[in-house]
């Protein structure tokens, strides 16, 4: 190694990693500014102007205000929101505590129950209960005489939907316990439910509340279940559905839109305060809790956990085996009629076939960009500007619901003077959109996946004049491949599913099936309509075990690598 | 890009033993300063290091030193300053050019890669053949002494196994300069001290300038041909282990490089100090003793505290009561408080031998001396430096 | 990472080409409709036949979304056509001067109800639809109620909670029952009955055909529906009468139109003729009892005999001049109110 080895510096370079990053950052700060920032920008600006585009400053939020059923929806909004709160929360709770705290068996099975709901579209719990407590319904007489239709309808559909959400939070949350606590508790004597409440509440206390959090937001921006089963009871979504979908009354969508932001965008701040004190609360010194085995307690966790997964599983199965009934309730024979979809829409199964496509294009340009996107912002030092905006819009979609996000796409890629308006109706606008929509999840995925990695990798390549490119692809990818899957399974099934963002922009010849699923109900076709859920269930179940399969080819023999 | 590979350095390059060399230095580094926002984490550091040579930086934790060397490497970017490495100006320049071979702490190795292809990595995208790849990654292994432990994935490995790895990967290319984050301090205390050893013999053999940085003081002394101690982002001192062990040049690095005992003290004419009432007498020094009055720290090393045959006509004799004695093998540590002058701590070691020879234990009383040449003297600085003195 | 960019780039050009594949061959023409699901497939396979090159493409949605939809876009049309929506809305997009006068070869034939006579001509007649209720027999025997025999009937205390209709704003049979209950009983009687109705209206479904389905599958006992819907669902076999009550019931004229500044005025052309002409004409009867074309009939099973009896005469202008107003006045008083019912 001496002078006359040392080489002398390597010669200019076109592609220098500087330029590349610098120019991969660009390129995703465009992106997400067309797919996030420019449609939320243009449903803020739409809410200030008229009919014929003239500003008009807060007009349409003072007659968003004075318009009594308007405001109704808001707080219709806030009445179903809370209440599946207080409902869900406890239920999710005593769940995850099972699963977390007990020694009941088939714990995975059970986990797996109470996630189910995640792979239907929300509009699926909604069309089983018509067909249970409908005024038709096979158990209508438990409601004595109240109907499904409006609140009631809305909050039971709801935890169903948001159980799994509450659910997968608390696991978490519980399953960070720190056994050393209740080795003490215990040595001291203490009481099992002073225990309870000493140990075991607090531990959990940021996860309750952020759990509540996700549940409060989801419900206020669901549209999918109000539709169905809501009747005359109005909700800040589907009044922006009817607003924009029905009386194309932008300006006041866009208000209605601005006001459904507000809760979002509150729980998305109050979520991330707690995280961040969660983090500190947690020492590194922490010892597992690993539960002792104790027959009545577990007996009674796997009573209740039956009870909770069954419902859960049975509510699901109503609507397949509704799908599956020739004429309901006057003719229960078999049939599979209700899958000849032409008959109830005109597209017949082409909105399956194109929300797979969607879903599909989601997934496989949606998982590349992300994982591609979160290296740059993590392990690269180019252009701090850039990557700082990058990172702060991949974020914000957390906090907008799918329908605001939806509306601004209908805002900004429908104005006449913007040239992407070709893609409008396109399958590439729904697949953005569903990106857009989904991307802050599967960022925080890949980063969650990338911070885990040594931080070092890019310093070693770069002392070894190895572009960093080349130890992305043969270094990081293949060692983040477990959360590229994840991220992938992740965006293809909730583009499957949704129904919120997606309902303003189809178009002739792309519409989806989640689509298709709402306009056969508003047609009365609800056979047809949960036969078409059942399809979309069946399709995301099915990627879901693939993945399971292949996550464990990726932890098998074949990578013998991974010590796990 | 061809790359002739030669571990054996060329006559006549062996870097002197100690001391700034003659020679033009191979890396330099000028008034360089980094900021983290309104923190400082670099001020205006210069440092010359010539080629061929073993180099420590050394200091506490978050005094600059992983950012020295990140920066030296291009993947911090100073504020100001510049940095030259074999003659050429690469304070812009990207990592990639700068001609340097890193290691870390953590190893940082591919886990997906094995042995072999995680020190071929750098080779792998010079387009060498692949023949001469394997060739030159056989032969690094063999140097690192792990000639078959080429199929195995890095989880396989021990941590000093890992490490060695790494080490040849740094080195696979040839680099100019190698780099050392806290190589070892990862490591059980064990292999530690073997490896320490290997990289030092290893450096020598193929006469790679050398940058290692570690908070580890022993390490440091053993291994170094400079030490570059730095405190606050900026250096203190640099010098051979010899020259920062034995003339340390403020009381922090004094306090940082082996033990001392501290007292506060004052100026009390030429050679002449007070700690509290007692007068001691110390070395004058070449230049003009501080005006009396001035408040002044004097350090001392334990092991510079005399026992044996003192009378009472000699410098700073004086009687010493055993207050606390440590057992730390070969030699004992103990507390010493001065009879005549309560509060007046120091701590001094014996070896086993004298320790045997004067029946020292607690509660024994002993004469004892303070040779001025040993007794340093530091101007008193209230920031920083010196385990407190007794009052 | 290059492969990668390029496999995204491939699967991204064959995003936006999968949809224009075989657009270079015909000419894609969209046409905005209200016509039922079901009818869309035949209609467009007769279409393709008849004229040559042209590949239809449906927008379809109920006839309230779809006006609002047309009205909205005025400034960027993205319909070529119209069609199988309701003359008084076409009517209304006349008087904004968003329809492309043109009047199909062959239109003289038609019943003279089912013409625009008024230049310019901008609207050709296909069919009629009427608004019928269609009781469940069934339910309403479990709810001890009679058939209603006249639309005062549906104020009965016993339906309360149990009736279905379209809402106005967005279903066209919706708002043609309210502009008849108007007409037929002038404007104060009829908001007073408006006023009795909705204490017994369950929910106001965004369909036409929706509030039939709901009382065919017996989750109402009565729904206010389109009069096929009626027809097909007791065919099917559902438990339920379809009932025009004698004072007569409201009706409204299904009508194609060109729109103005489409890029393919042509193919619009020769497709306003096709639907002009006999053959057309009795594809409609297929679905509708009244069609366009005289002589043509082809009354379904179970459809009300008295049917073209009991259409109430229409006035489409006062329709289309007073819809707005209406529908204000409608929400206003029926929309406030959004407590649940049953
Ligand atoms: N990226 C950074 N941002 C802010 N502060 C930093 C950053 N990197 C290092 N520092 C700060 O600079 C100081 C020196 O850090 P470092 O060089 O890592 O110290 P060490 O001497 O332990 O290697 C520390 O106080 C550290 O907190
Ligand atoms: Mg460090």
């Amino acid at each position: 190694m001496s002078a006359t080895t040392v080489t002398a510096a390597p010669p200019r370079r076109l592609l220098t990693e500087e330029r590349v990053a610098t120019g991969l950052v660009g390129l995703l700060c465009l992106l997400l500014l067309l797919a996030i920032a420019l449609p939320l920008w243009a449903l803020l600006s739409k809410s200030f102007l008229d009919d014929q585009g003239r500003f008009v400053g807060l007009a349409n939020y003072a007659r968003y205000f004075a318009t009594p059923v308007l405001v109704q929806s808001l707080l219709n909004s806030l009445f179903v929101a809370t209440l599946a709160t207080t409902i869900v929360i406890p239920l999710a709770f005593l769940y995850a505590y099972a699963l977390t705290r007990s020694r009941m068996p088939a714990k995975g099975l059970f986990y797996a129950l109470a996630l189910l709901p995640i792979f239907a579209p929300s509009l699926l719990p909604a069309l089983s209960l018509v067909y249970i407590f409908g005024n038709q319904g096979f158990l209508k007489d438990l409601l004595f005489g109240a109907s499904i239709y409006g609140p009631i309808g809305i909050v039971m559909a709801q935890v169903f939907y948001c159980l799994p959400h509450a659910t997968m939070i608390l696991v978490a949350a519980l399953g960070l316990a720190d056994g050393r606590l209740y080795e003490a508790a215990k040595s001291l004597g203490t009481t099992r439910w002073r225990m309870f409440r000493t140990v075991t509440l607090p531990g959990a206390q940021y996860g309750l509340v952020s759990a509540a959090v996700v549940v409060f937001t989801l419900v206020i921006t669901d549209f999918g279940i109000a539709k169905v089963i809501g009747g005359q009871f109005n909700v800040l979504a589907t009044d922006a559905y009817k607003q924009v979908v029905g009386q194309q009354n932008f300006a006041m969508g866009a208000v209605v839109g601005m006001v459904l932001l507000v809760p979002a965008v509150l729980a998305f701040f109050v979520d991330r305060l707690l995280r961040r004190r969660q983090v500190a609360l947690l020492s590194a010194r922490a010892v597992p809790y690993a539960p002792q085995p104790e027959r009545r307690r577990d007996l009674l966790l796997l009573g209740y956990c039956i009870l909770v997964g069954g419902l859960v599983a049975a509510v699901l199965g109503v609507a397949v085996w509704a799908s599956f009934i020739r004429y309901w309730p006057y003719n229960l024979s078999f049939t599979l009629a209700n899958y000849a979809f032409a008959e109830f829409d005109p597209d017949g199964w082409q909105p399956y076939l194109n929300s797979l496509w969607v879903a599909g294009l989601t997934a496989a340009i949606g998982t590349p960009l992300v994982f591609v996107g979160a290296y740059l912002l993590e392990k690269t030092r180019a252009v701090p500007l850039g990557r700082a905006l990058a990172q702060l819009l991949a974020m914000l979609p957390m906090a907008v619901p799918g329908m605001v996000l939806g509306l601004g796409y209908v805002f900004f890629f429908n104005a006449p003077w913007n040239p992407l308006g070709i893609l409008y109706g396109t399958v590439a606008i729904l697949a953005l959109n569903c990106l857009a929509h989904f991307y802050t999840v599967a960022h925080i995925t890949a980063v969650t996946a990338l911070k885990q990695i040594d931080g070092e990798f890019e310093a070693v390549s770069a002392s070894l004049q190895v572009p960093f490119w080349v130890t992305l692809r043969r270094v990081t990818v293949p060692i983040c491949l477990p959360a590229i899957l994840d991220i992938a399974v992740y965006l293809f099934v909730n583009a499957l599913t949704t129904v919120s963002a997606v309902i303003f922009l189809y178009g002739p010849g792309t519409k989806l099936a989640s689509i298709a699923i709402v306009h056969m109900d508003e047609a009365g076709a609800i056979a047809a309509a949960a036969a078409m859920a059942t399809c979309i269930v069946a399709t995301a179940i099915g990627v879901k075990l693939l993945h399971l399969l292949l996550d464990a080819v990726l932890f098998g023999r074949a990578q013998r690598w991974r010590a796990r | 890009m061809t790359t002739a590979f030669r571990f054996e350095p060329p006559a006549g390059e062996m870097p002197a033993a100690a001391g700034r060399t003659a020679a033009p230095a191979f890396l330099r580094v000028r008034s360089l300063t980094r900021r983290f926002g309104s923190f400082t984490a670099l001020d205006r550091i210069d440092l010359e290091v010539a080629r061929g040579e073993f180099v420590c930086f050394l200091g506490p934790s978050g005094c600059g030193k992983t950012t020295l060397l990140r920066t030296i490497a291009g993947l911090d970017r100073q504020d100001e300053g510049s940095i030259e490495i074999g003659g050429r100006d690469v304070s812009t320049a990207p990592p990639a050019d700068r001609d340097f071979g890193i290691v870390f702490q953590s190893y940082a190795l591919f886990p997906n890669l094995t042995v072999t292809d995680n020190v071929g990595y750098g080779l792998v995208n010079r387009r060498m053949p692949r023949a001469a790849i394997a060739a030159r990654v056989a032969e690094l292994l063999r140097l690192v002494g792990l000639p078959d432990q080429g199929r195995k994935f890095p989880v396989q490995l021990s941590g000093g196994q890992q490490q060695r790895v790494a080490l040849a990967r740094a080195l696979a290319t040839s680099p100019g300069l190698l780099l050392l984050d806290e190589p070892l301090s990862a490591l059980d205390a064990r292999v530690r001290l073997h490896l320490r050893e290997e990289i030092r013999a290893l450096q020598r053999r193929l006469g790679v300038t050398t940058i290692m940085v570690t908070h580890d003081q022993e390490e440091a002394l053993a291994m170094a041909d400079r030490i570059v101690v730095m405190n606050h982002g900026v250096i203190e001192q640099i010098g051979t282990p010899e020259e920062i062990y034995r003339r340390p040049a403020s009381a922090f690095v004094a306090d940082f490089v082996g033990t001392m005992t501290f007292f506060e003290a004052t100026a009390a004419g030429p050679g002449q100090v007070r700690v509290g009432t007692r007068g001691l007498r110390v070395d004058a020094g070449a230049t003009g003793f501080p005006a009396d009055g001035t408040p002044l720290r004097l350090g001392l090393r334990p092991e510079e505290v005399r026992i044996r045959g003192v009378t009472t006509g000699d410098d700073n004799a004086f009687e010493a009561l055993v207050e606390d004695l440590e057992f730390l093998g070969p030699f004992c540590r103990a507390r010493l408080s001065a009879r005549d002058a309560p509060g007046f701590e120091l701590l001094a070691d014996f070896s086993a031998n004298l320790m045997r020879d004067l029946d020292i234990a607690c509660g024994a009383v002993l004469r004892i001396a303070l040779p001025p040449g040993s007794l340093r003297v530091f101007p008193r600085r209230d920031d920083r430096g010196g385990n407190g003195a007794p009052a | 990472m290059r492969r990668w960019l390029l496999a995204a780039g491939a699967a991204l050009a064959l995003a936006f080409g999968s949809g224009t594949a075989d657009a270079q061959t015909r000419t894609r023409v969209t046409i905005y409709t209200a016509l039922e699901n079901e009818q869309l497939a035949p209609f467009k396979q007769a279409i393709e036949a008849a004229v040559p090159g042209v590949e239809v493409v449906w927008v379809r949605d109920s006839t309230g979304v779809i006006t609002a939809r047309i009205l909205a876009e005025r400034e960027n049309p993205r319909a070529d056509m119209i069609m199988g929506l309701a003359a008084s809305s076409l009517l209304l997009f006349e008087g904004m001067n968003l329809l492309e006068p043109y009047t199909p070869a062959g239109a003289e034939a038609l019943k003279p109800a089912f013409r625009d006579t008024t230049p310019p001509v901008t609207w050709t007649g296909m069919d009629a639809f009427l608004g019928v209720i269609c009781y469940n027999t069934v339910e309403g025997r479990r709810a001890n109620t009679t058939a209603p025999t006249s639309w005062r009937d549906l104020t009965r205390p016993e339906f309360r909670g149990r009736l279905v209709m379209p809402h106005p704003a967005s279903s066209g049979t919706g708002y043609l029952m309210v502009a008849m209950w108007l007409q037929m009983m002038g404007e104060e009687q009829g908001w007073r009955f408006m006023d009795a109705l909705h204490e017994n209206m369950a929910v106001y479904t965004h369909s036409g055909s929706a509030p039939c389905v709901q009382a065919a599958r017996g989750e109402r006992v009565a729904g206010i529906s389109l009069d096929m819907r009626g027809a097909r669902e007791r065919t099917q076999g559902a438990p339920i009468e379809v009932i025009i009550p004698a004072e007569g019931t409201g009706w409204d004229m299904e009508a194609v139109s060109i729109v103005r500044g489409t890029r393919n005025l042509d193919a619009a052309r020769r497709i306003a003729d096709w639907a002009a002409t006999r053959g057309a004409n009795e594809l409609y009867s297929r679905f509708y009892a009244v069609v366009a074309f005289p002589g043509v009939t082809n009354t379904p099973p179970n459809y009300p005999a008295n049917a073209e009896e009991r259409m109430f005469r229409n006035d489409f202008t006062w329709m289309a001049q007073n819809r707005e107003r209406i529908l204000a006045e409608w929400s206003r008083r029926y929309e406030s109110k959004a407590a649940p019912r049953n």
